[in-house]
This record gives C-alpha cells, structure tokens and sequence, in this order.
C-alpha cells in the first residue's frame, strides 16, 4: 500500500488547522469522507478536498507534498505512525504528540512540539519560538519524547519543559530552556542570552559559550560526569547528530534565582567571545534557601 | 547402579536435583575493570547460600567497553534468592552498601524482564533532595552527587523467575591437592559460561550439607556420607580410596545455563584424569522430590 499523500494545490488563502489529519482518525475514513473534512479557520470553509490533492491509502503513513507556513497543528496528538511533510509547517506542529514520527523537511513556525509526550519530531530546516513549549496558561512544555530541529530555533525553546530531550543541531535565541522544570535541552550552536532562565531542575547542554550567561548560575567546576556516556550513546543509537559537543564539561549550577537544581554544561575551554559575566571568578555568598527544604529532625 | 566413565574418572549414574529461584542481574562499571570487579567482589561477598545469607551471588564475567551502557569496563554480577521480596532486599542492601560507596562505579540494569526489581529508584534518596532524574532512549537512570563525582544507577533491572539454583557436582579424589584440582578446573571452565556463576568461595564448597541434623535447631548440617574421616563410622559414600572430597554449586538465570554449566565442569574436571583429578565424580540430590529441575550426569557425557 501506498503512503496516504496529501498534496497541495495551491497556497491557502487562509490558516488551516490539519489536526485532524492523523492516522488515528483518518484510518476509518473513506477518501471522499477525508475530502469533505473541514480545515478552515476563517468564515471561509475550507475542506480537505479544496486545498489537497488525495492519493495512496496506507493512513498510517501519511504524507503532505508541499507545505506552507499556514499549515497549522499538523500532526496534533499523534500517537501511532508517521507524518510526512515535504515543506514548511505553521505553528504548534505536533503539538501534544504521544507516539509515533513525525518528520517536517522545511521549517517549523512557533510552539513546534508544544507540550509534546512521547514520540519523535524530526524538522530539517529551522523552528520558531518555543519549541516545545507550552500555550499560554499551561503549567507544563514538553513532558516526554524528543524533537530535533537541524537548523536553528527561536527564542524559549524547551520553555516549561518537563521531560524528554530537545536537541537544536544549530543556533538558539535568547531565554532557551527558559522556566524548564527538568529534562534534556542541546544547543550545538550559538545560543542566545539568558539560557537557563528560571530554570528549576534539568539540563542544558551548549556547544558554546552564550551571548550572555545569566548571573545567577553559579560554577561547580570541570567535571566528566557518567551520564554524558549515556546521553551520547543514546543520541548516537537514535540517529542524533551530536559531533564536537563531547567535551561539554564545565558545569554551571542554577538558576539560583529559583530552586537552582539545573545545570548547564559548556565546552571545557570556555573560550569567552561575547561581553560574558565570568561567574567563576566572582565571590559569591553560598546561595541561600537553595534545593530541597531541611528536614525537620526528632 | 550402571558403571559409567570418562577419561579413566568413575561417572555415577546420578543427577544434580536443583530448584526454582528468583534471580537478577546488574551491570557495575567504572573508569577501570579494578574498580568495577572490587565492587562486584564487595557486594557479592557473604552471599553463598540462602540457607544464611539472604542471596547467593557472584560475579557472571567481565564485560569489554563496548557491551556496556556507557561504554567503560564492568562486570556483571548475579543475585538469587527464594522470593522477589528477599531479592528485592538484598539487591538494595548489597548495591547501597557496596556499589554506591565503591569510587568510580555505576551500576545498570543487567537483564530485561517484564517484572522489574527497583535498583536505584530507592537509592537515590541517599541523593537527599539533589539526586537527578534522566531518562534516555527509554531507559530511567538516577544521578546522585557523591565526593568523587556521580553516581549514576539506573532505576530499575529486571527479574527473572525462571532462574534455577543448586546445580552441582561432586569431586571424590584421593588427596586434597586432587580433589582441588578437579573443582578448580570446572570452576575455570564454568567461568566462561554465560548466565551461571559459582557462589561458593573461589567457586568451591568443601562443606557440602544434607537435609536436617540431629540439633532440633539446625535446618542442615554436614554431609557425613562424603566425609573422608568417618568412613566406617557413618553410613559412607566414600570408597577406601577417597581421601578428600570438594563440590561446586551451580546457579544460572535458566535450566539450560545451569546444564551448560554442569556438563563443561563435568569435562574439564574429568579431563585431568583419575590421578591428577578427581578418580569419582557424582552429585547430589534428595530422590527427586524435591527440585523441580534434574541433571543426570549420564546425559552430560556427550
């Protein structure tokens, strides 16, 4: 059988909301049933059938020849299977994932993976703000699974992350796991001011020193820590590219401003470029009300 | 019973009778195989019987970097015992006690089972509030900050329940330098044997037991049939010949692993032949009834 094909007639005069279009729902779906499904977000309806071409019938393995920046929530809730878009993508691609693959050969728009569970994301070209992230007024980002973004990323990715790992192969903006509340973020690239910001608990590992290194991250020093062994090797297992980041070794703890339990990780030789507050040297008081509260005693 | 023999060395048409148990495996790595296997010796020390040790265990083999999770030297290490419960217990005492505290090491799941033992995910307490949580490639693991660095645990490792124990093999030789050799030559050869491993000291009981004693307080006590110095006093075993005799004791993640096992001892022991070696080799068992699993020694010749 062949991959059920979605291809693009023409640009969308408006945004469209392809949420729908996932193996789960369109597994029990005839063609013309899939044709007749509304995507349209304006007064203008808008069916499947207007904006696309059908072929192939395998819903399972789904594919969109040509894409644009107006396809929105391609992917919403996929938990089974695998989605294909040869093109760019709209905002919040993915978002709410539980399983499968979901592989986009362009660029993503914002919230790409918003509040992601389980499953992969794979984009090729670049991904707006807050991959990852969460929508306004949610507690949490991404809480599971992983997304990969070869190029760069926009500011605040990995926002209010809770668990899984976001890897950006190139450049992040400013505030990148922003408020993450644990997990795995890699930057291979350039990452923009204030990575870290609010952090609680979690992990981010740079390939280079940021354009700007929040003060309140506190030095622990070099070190080779184990688990680096494991994440290399499982990212290696899962077909992540990850050369030259290996000798992430200086650990910084924070963001002291919250719980402080994060930590960042740079290349051992932090070659300062950028205007970066050196923490190092800087006395510091040892931060008060820092980690877990004491135990009452008796 | 029919006359059996291989290289010269007296075979009894006997079986090994050994029993159901639950068992784990776990994988203790660190920057060197020193540290690895000082772990692994430390946690699997006073774990040679369940009769008073809670669980036997031993060291399965070392492991290259490549077959290891986070690719520096290990070993894996065995743990069986009677019940999940009392596993789960040992396995916790054992690597809090000696694998946390050993410098260098971590310590990973060594076998995947649908029923899982917690490994680390109680360990990691010790972390007080600073312990970290990873999870990759499906796999939990637990970061808890100790003076030498990290000790990384993964939080789980699975349990078996096809495990077998007391697998064994008895060596009836004419001094105590040949009885020895006969043992440690099945010990060498069992080494190699993956899933099985030797609980006994250096992999070697010379105190072998039967069921029961004449003190209401002991559950076992010495096998008097196989003692040399009692011969004419005891119902003996032992032909005048016997001066000394030494067993090993054989329990494998599964049936085939303990078979395995048995049948390499059995021939590299027999091997060095009736004056060098063992001149007697037979095994013990309780007529069958109780052990669910039977090696005859005949069907190991082969």
């Amino acid at each position: 059988m062949n991959a059920l094909t979605f291809t693009l007639r023409h640009a969308p005069e408006q945004r469209l909301d392809l949420s729908l279009l996932t193996p789960a729902t369109l597994a029990a779906l005839s063609q013309r049933e899939i044709e007749r499904l509304s995507i349209g977000t304006t007064r203008l309806p808008v069916v499947v059938g207007d904006m696309f071409r059908l072929r192939g019938s395998e819903a399972g393995r789904i594919r969109f020849a040509g894409g644009h920046e107006r396809l929105d929530m391609v992917g919403h809730g996929l938990a089974a299977g695998e989605i294909v878009v040869e093109g760019d993508v709209g905002q919040q691609a993915g978002r709410l994932m539980a399983g499968g693959r979901l592989v986009v050969a362009g660029n993503a728009g914002p919230l790409l993976g918003s509040g992601l569970k389980a499953g992969r994301i794979e984009v090729k070209g670049h991904a707006g703000d807050r991959a990852g992230g969460p929508l306004a007024g949610e507690m949490a980002g991404m809480r599971g699974g992983s997304i990969q973004v070869r190029g760069n990323a926009g500011d605040r990715a990995g926002d209010r992350m809770r668990r899984g790992l976001l890897v950006i192969e190139g450049d992040a903006g400013d505030y990148a796991g922003s408020r993450m509340i644990a997990g795995t973020v890699i930057i291979g690239g350039q990452a923009g001011a204030y990575p870290g910001y609010l952090m609680r608990r979690g992990t981010i590992i740079l390939g280079r020193e940021p354009l700007q290194l929040s003060p309140s991250f506190v030095d622990t020093g070099e070190a080779a820590p184990v688990f680096l062994r494991l994440l290399w090797r499982s990212l290696e297992q899962d077909g992540f590219a990850v050369a030259g980041l290996e000798g992430s070794t200086r650990r910084l703890a924070g963001d002291t401003a919250m719980l402080g339990r994060g930590e960042m990780l740079l290349p051992r030789k932090a070659h300062t470029v950028h205007d970066t507050k050196d923490v190092s040297s800087a006395p510091m008081a040892p931060p008060q009300g820092i980690g877990p509260k004491p135990r009452k005693k008796g | 019973m029919r006359k059996l023999s291989l290289n010269g060395v007296a075979i009894d048409d006997t079986y090994a009778e050994a029993f159901g148990m639950r068992a784990t495996a776990i994988v203790i790595t660190a920057p060197n195989l020193k540290w690895a296997r000082q772990a692994a010796v430390t946690m699997t020390g006073y774990a040679t019987s369940v009769i008073g040790c809670g669980c036997e265990a031993g060291i399965d083999g070392t492991l290259r970097r490549s077959e290891t999770p986070d690719g520096r030297p290990g070993v894996r290490v065995l743990l069986f015992a009677v019940s999940t419960a009392e596993l789960q217990k040992q396995l916790e005492g054992r690597v809090g006690q000696c694998v946390l505290t050993c410098p260098g090491t971590a310590c990973y799941a060594g076998i995947d089972g649908e029923e899982t033992l917690k490994l680390g995910a109680n360990l990691r307490y010790f972390g007080d509030g600073w312990q970290i949580s990873k999870r990759f490639s499906g796999r939990h693991y637990w970061r808890v900050p100790v003076m030498d660095g990290e000790f990384v645990v993964e939080a789980t490792t699975g349990l078996t329940k096809a495990a077998v124990g007391g697998g064994n093999l008895l060596f009836l030789a004419s001094g105590w330098d040949q009885a020895m050799a006969a043992a440690q030559a099945a010990v060498d050869a069992i080494a190699t044997v993956r899933g099985a491993i030797l609980p006994f000291p250096g992999g070697i009981v010379r105190s072998g037991s039967k069921v029961g004693s004449r003190y209401k307080s002991m559950v076992a006590s010495t096998n008097d049939a196989y003692c040399p110095t009692l011969r004419g006093i005891t119902i003996s075993a032992l032909e005048p010949e016997v001066g000394s005799v030494t067993e090993i004791v054989i329990d494998g993640l599964e049936d085939a692993c303990v078979r395995e096992a048995m049948r390499v001892g059995l021939h590299a022991a027999a091997s060095l032949g009736p004056v060098r070696g063992a001149s007697r080799i037979t095994a013990g068992n309780y007529g069958g009834k109780l052990g669910k699993f039977l090696y005859p020694l005949k069907e190991l010749l082969a």
